[in-house]
């Protein structure tokens, strides 16, 4: 019999994992793929003084913006956090840290803490604040600053589909940060729309394999919000 | 007369080739898609994920999986495919994307460029920028030639930089910018309608060349 990863909901698959103080990858691209559910599960355990890697900090009452006004969060690693109030509010009184890298930087850091690679050399910010302190070493004849390897005590991802096995599949670009993340924590946790029997979903298709997901949680009802909806107007 | 913004967009265009890999930034540089010439096929590159970008969905047909950058819905092209972020930042770092088109507060005669924070402003982060003026084979800054009466294209800039040596060419409402970002040095090539060198020189602290082969008022078609 192999090990049960199925949870049936996210309140249990975070019981003995999250707790204060810890790191946690949060998947999603602005609200886009973001694990809402494990985020609310996140705020139930009032676990506090976490630091989360995410690309953004969601907005005032959605995604991570949620944790932001619980005060659970301690210090955010992200690229762009943009309009959201209740983080602004935070980060000038001094509650708040926050540390920026630039956007491939910090999917290449958790790609490469995933991977097992310690650290890197990368071009991003050569000669900018974000090389400030770091090693910068020349290759070829260009300047290179070395980043590190970001690794997660825990991850939560959002994918579309995912099997009993732990096997994932995206849906279009709500793919983002998920799958380096689910490679980048001791434990990752995967929240998903349809969950389905092994053997179901085409193993060449397959974007995440099982052994990157330790727990998986399916979820009732799927609500996704859109944050800036922008049409086209049919002719009348 | 100054290019509107949407001429500027349009004057942008210009320097995309047949077969590009585009990355477009946010605000005008996003206006550069409407004015792709005619005949020639491009991809559009969405640093969350995505190449081949279409255009805004249909009312009613908005799917909250399927964004771009500046997290506005958008749709799929039979050229689509999607990836995760290392994959699509792989793209970038690594020299696979032809042009970056996008704004700036600051550019510097070197081909510095400063876009992503004011000191003492809520700063909200550099996103993707430095990774794209880092890897991008050419980049080009499309940006208002002055702000608030002040000039943009500068000696140095003053502000915290988003890359150094990075820009090849800068399109502003008053003319189009050439800057050899290995020597350094800036050359005026194109002015806008109504414009002269004299107009330039009193609305631009950078020192510049002016090209032998320099284009008086370009047209543009507007929209």
């Amino acid at each position: 019999m192999a090990i049960n990863k199925v949870y049936p909901d996210a309140v249990t698959a975070l019981a003995g994992v999250i707790r204060d103080g810890i790191t946690i990858m949060a998947g999603g691209f602005g609200l886009c793929g973001i694990p809402t559910a494990l985020i609310e599960a996140i705020r139930l355990s009032g676990a506090k003084d976490l630091t989360v890697v995410s690309n953004n900090a969601g907005i005032d009452d959605a995604g991570l913006g949620v944790l932001l006004q619980t005060r659970q969060i301690r210090k955010m690693i992200s690229s762009y956090v943009g309009e959201n109030a209740t983080f602004a509010r935070q980060y000038l009184a001094g509650e708040l840290e926050i540390e920026f890298n630039p956007q491939g930087t910090l999917a290449e850091r958790i790609r490469a803490g995933g991977a097992g690679v310690p650290a890197f050399f990368t071009k991003t910010g050569v000669g900018t604040q974000i090389a400030e302190g770091k090693e910068v070493r020349e290759f070829d004849g260009q300047s290179y600053v070395m980043e590190r390897g970001l690794w997660a005590d825990l991850a939560i991802v959002h994918a579309w589909k995912g099997d009993t096995e732990g096997n994932l599949v995206y849906r279009k670009t709500a793919r983002n940060f998920n799958p380096i993340m689910a490679t980048a924590a001791t434990v990752t946790v995967a929240e998903v729309e349809e969950l389905v029997e092994p053997g179901t979903i085409d193993p060449d298709h397959i974007i995440t394999p099982g052994i990157f997901v330790k727990r998986i949680v399916k979820l009732g009802s799927v609500e996704k919000r859109i944050e800036q909806r922008t049409v086209r107007k049919r002719a009348a | 007369m100054a290019w509107t913004r949407d001429q500027m967009a349009a004057r942008a265009a210009q320097e995309i080739e047949d077969g590009f890999y585009v990355n477009l930034g946010i605000g005008i540089p996003t206006l550069v898609a409407n004015f792709i010439p005619d005949g020639i096929t491009v991809q559009l590159h969405s640093e969350n994920g995505m190449l081949g970008m279409g255009p805004f969905p249909w009312e009613g047909e908005e799917d909250p999986d399927l964004i771009n950058a500046g997290k506005q819905t958008v749709t799929e092209l039979p050229t689509t495919s999607f990836f995760d972020s290392s994959a699509s930042f792989a793209m970038v770092r690594g020299g696979h994307i032809d042009i970056s088109i996008l704004g700036a507060l600051q550019v510097a005669e070197n081909g510095d460029l400063a876009n992503w924070m004011i000191p003492g402003k809520m700063v909200k982060g550099m996103g993707g920028a430095m990774d794209l003026v880092a890897g991008v084979r050419r980049v080009v800054v499309l940006m208002e030639h002055t702000a608030g009466g002040k000039p943009k294209l500068l000696s140095a800039c003053t502000l915290p930089l988003t890359g150094k040596a990075v820009v090849d060419m800068v399109v502003t409402d008053l003319g189009v910018f050439a800057i050899d970002r290995k020597k350094g040095g800036v050359t005026l090539v194109e002015t806008a309608p109504g414009v002269s060198v004299d107009d330039i020189r009193a609305a631009t602290e950078a020192a510049f060349a002016i090209s032998p082969a320099l284009k008086h008022g370009t047209s543009l078609a507007s929209v």
